[in-house]
């Protein structure tokens, strides 16, 4: 039996009297702001400096709560970040809520305290946004699409066009966290661990990365597909090989035992926390202290360097034991619904 | 990681390979072969030492006939299907257990047999029928979960038999004596289980020496340095280099769990036919959760995809690398056969981690060697 009071409705995705409470009771007070308190269709934002970069997500992970954030940190998280490595300055998301039937209503408001905080944290609003409710689908009861728009200063190219043999690959500090911090929250899997996802907004991080020096040419987070997949990105459109010391990557060892036991590669496993820079070598070593200097980059990294043409680009992996293997791309799901 | 230890190893293994002609290693073990590759170990390895992978991949050697039954039950009302994760993508006749999920089926991974005894719990109006594949490692697990079920009084859950025993099927393939083997590495975990005895018949009767060996790359250097060793002085000893690990005893707690739920009975390993005494059947009371009796279901033959050369591959007669289908017709995102599926598949750690045909190293480094 659903409770009215209690858990989320289909009627509450009406659009009427029911629609309006929730939102009002629920939603909108914890999530206020200029942008969104007219309530009206869309959001009329400032003209930018720069130039528009705007970005999308979905967020459809399983559980939506799990040790160290929950699916509406990973949605702002996400959006931001993916402003943040293109080197744009975040200003406004809009965020679409899609509620199954039966969601605790204490759970959707946790979220919802969660995405503001999250938002206050980033220095980002939610500008405009939109809630529906659908009958139960045997999900854990609620996905988030999200649209971000920020600012990107004229002149600024990241890309890999610029990328060039013996440019430094960096990494802001250690992977695999969130996937197997997720992982771990799932049902059916009873290890407990203290591992915590890392999901955190990077548009301060990456800020000062690129204040630091003018040779970053190259930004990307390492989300699904993981470092590995960043990687492989690199090799196939710089047509380069790139060599990575399994020594220099940071992984804590609770993650590499953890990883271990699910026999997963930590380097295919997702971060929502981290970023893959390629760096001109004259500048690595100062966009690594940068990195340092802040909260988020502690454990940064230099982990390689990108190598010379081929035609056959590879990613090799120099192995704690002191061989060589080959990295590629993970093939699908190697951890499904994870962000 | 001491670099140094590992490169004192490598130089022990040249050192007593050196003495011989060539020096032809079996690694039983499926993770054996993912570690070796992973760690890069493999490729430090001197030109006249070969590592043969061999059958010790669960999935690889469950047969064609065993999945197609699985994945009859998935399509029957109100089953619901358990799994581990690797089963779910192997092709078989009627297409694999992921893609009768994608047509409705209610196919579930979990990561260990309990787990599919709470999908039962939870679920007592659905049956629940659990995929038990697995050498020694998982076996006890399967028997624990059994237990379990029988102490609660369930009636929903069934286990699908395919559990294997590891050296009947070594045994079987010295006695086919097509693939020469001077060597075995053998399973780690398995070991835990078995004790370190369990390979004196192969050392002693057969001649070839067995050394237990874990999986970091320094553990795995120091197995490969003791049959190094031993071959070249001509020796057949078993050896136990993971001692922290395997007892020469093993666990005698989890062996009674398993025979208390299971007796030894002829078992098809895909593509080698029958070996006696190789598989695991519920035996006594705990014939009741056997699934092929309860849904009337039968094992039918086994057989092999058009060019699929599995079979082959988990018999270490034929290298990844040789079969035809491999890196072209088959890879991991389009596997036809299970050893490019599994995680611990051959044919999946030889296209993860070594060259790809055609790049300007392939073949030229240990990689592309068998």
């Amino acid at each position: 039996m659903l409770e009215p009071e209690k858990q989320v409705l289909l009627a509450h995705g009406g659009g009427g009297e029911l629609t309006r409470r929730l939102l009002a009771e629920r939603v909108l007070p914890k999530l206020a702001n200029e942008l969104l308190d007219p309530l009206t269709d869309g959001a009329v934002l400032a003209r930018p400096g720069g130039r528009i970069c705007l970005t999308t997500d979905a967020f459809v992970v399983q559980p939506l709560e799990f040790p160290g954030g929950d699916i509406g940190r990973l949605a702002v998280c996400g959006t931001v970040n993916d402003l943040a490595v293109m080197g744009a300055a975040p200003k406004a998301l809009s965020l679409a809520l899609i509620l199954e039937e039966g969601l605790a209503i204490a759970t959707l408001e946790r979220i919802v305290a969660s995405i503001a905080a999250t938002a206050a944290e980033a220095g980002v609003v939610v500008a405009t946004g939109d809630t529906k409710v659908v009958e139960r689908r045997g999900g854990d009861g609620m996905t988030i699409t999200t649209a971000g728009i920020g600012e990107l200063p004229d002149g600024l190219e990241l890309g890999t066009g610029t990328i060039a043999t013996g440019d430094a690959v960096l990494v802001t500090g250690a992977i695999a966290e969130h996937g197997l911090a997720v992982m771990s929250a799932r049902k059916g899997l009873s290890f407990r661990t203290e591992l915590r996802s890392d999901v955190a907004p990077l548009n301060g991080l990456v800020g000062a990365m690129l204040a630091a020096a003018a040779g970053v040419r190259f930004l990307r987070d390492p989300t699904r597909g993981g470092l590995a997949g960043v990687l492989a990105d690199l090799a196939e459109q710089t047509r380069r090989n790139v060599e990575v010391e399994e020594d220099a990557v940071p992984l804590t060892p609770v993650a590499r035992h953890t990883a271990e036991l699910l026999g997963l590669d930590p380097l295919t496993v997702a971060n929502e926390g981290k970023v893959v820079a390629v760096v001109a070598p004259g500048d690595a070593e100062k966009v690594l202290a940068a990195c340092r200097a802040h909260p988020l980059g502690r454990a940064a990294a230099i982990i390689g360097r990108v190598g010379e043409r081929s035609d056959w680009p590879l990613v090799e992996l120099l192995t704690r034991a002191g061989g060589r293997r080959v990295v590629q791309r993970p093939y699908g799901e190697e951890l499904p619904r994870i962000c | 990681m001491d670099k140094r230890k590992v490169r004192q190893l490598v130089g022990a293994i040249a050192e007593a390979a050196g003495r011989v002609e060539r020096v032809r290693l079996m690694e039983i073990c499926g993770t054996h072969t993912v570690s070796l590759f992973r760690s890069g170990v493999k490729g430090m390895l001197p030109a006249n030492v070969r590592l043969i992978s061999g059958p010790g991949c669960p999935v690889c050697v469950t047969s064609s006939a065993y999945l197609d039954a699985a994945r009859e039950l998935a399509g029957r009302d109100n089953v619901t299907i358990c799994t581990y994760g690797d089963m779910v993508r192997v092709p078989g006749r009627a297409g694999s257990l992921e893609h009768a999920r994608g047509q409705g089926a209610d196919v579930r991974v979990v990561y260990s047999a309990r787990d599919a005894v709470g999908v039962a719990r939870e679920q007592p109006e659905r049956d629940v029928v659990f995929l038990a594949v697995g050498f020694e490692t998982t076996t006890p697990a399967t028997a624990a979960a059994v237990m379990e079920a029988d102490r609660a009084g369930l009636t929903n859950f069934f286990v699908l038999p395919g559990h294997k025993l590891v050296l009947p099927a070594i045994e079987a393939l010295l006695a086919a004596g097509e693939v020469p083997i001077d060597g075995f590495l053998c399973p780690g975990h398995v070991s835990v289980i078995l004790g370190a005895a369990a390979y004196r018949p192969i050392a002693e009767a057969r001649g070839k020496p067995c050394v237990v060996a874990g999986f970091e790359p320094v553990n795995m250097l120091e197995g490969l340095a003791a049959l190094a060793r031993q071959v070249a002085e001509g020796r057949s000893a078993v050896e136990n280099v993971y001692g922290v690990a395997v007892t020469e005893e093993g666990n005698a707690v989890a062996r009674r769990m398993i025979a208390e739920a299971f007796e030894p009975a002829a078992a098809v390993w895909r593509a080698m036919g029958t070996i006696p005494a190789s598989g695991l059947e519920l035996r006594g009371k705990y014939r009741r959760f056997d699934a092929r009796q309860r849904f009337g279901v039968e094992f039918g033959e086994d057989y092999e995809p058009a060019g699929c050369l599995c079979g082959q591959v988990v018999q270490g007669k034929v290298a990844p690398a040789a079969c035809p289908l491999f890196g072209k017709a088959c890879t991991p995102l389009a596997p036809v056969g299970p050893c490019m599926v599994s995680s611990e598949g051959t044919c999946a750690a030889w296209y993860k981690y070594g060259r790809p045909a055609g790049s300007s190293s392939a073949g030229t480094n240990a990689e592309g060697r068998g």
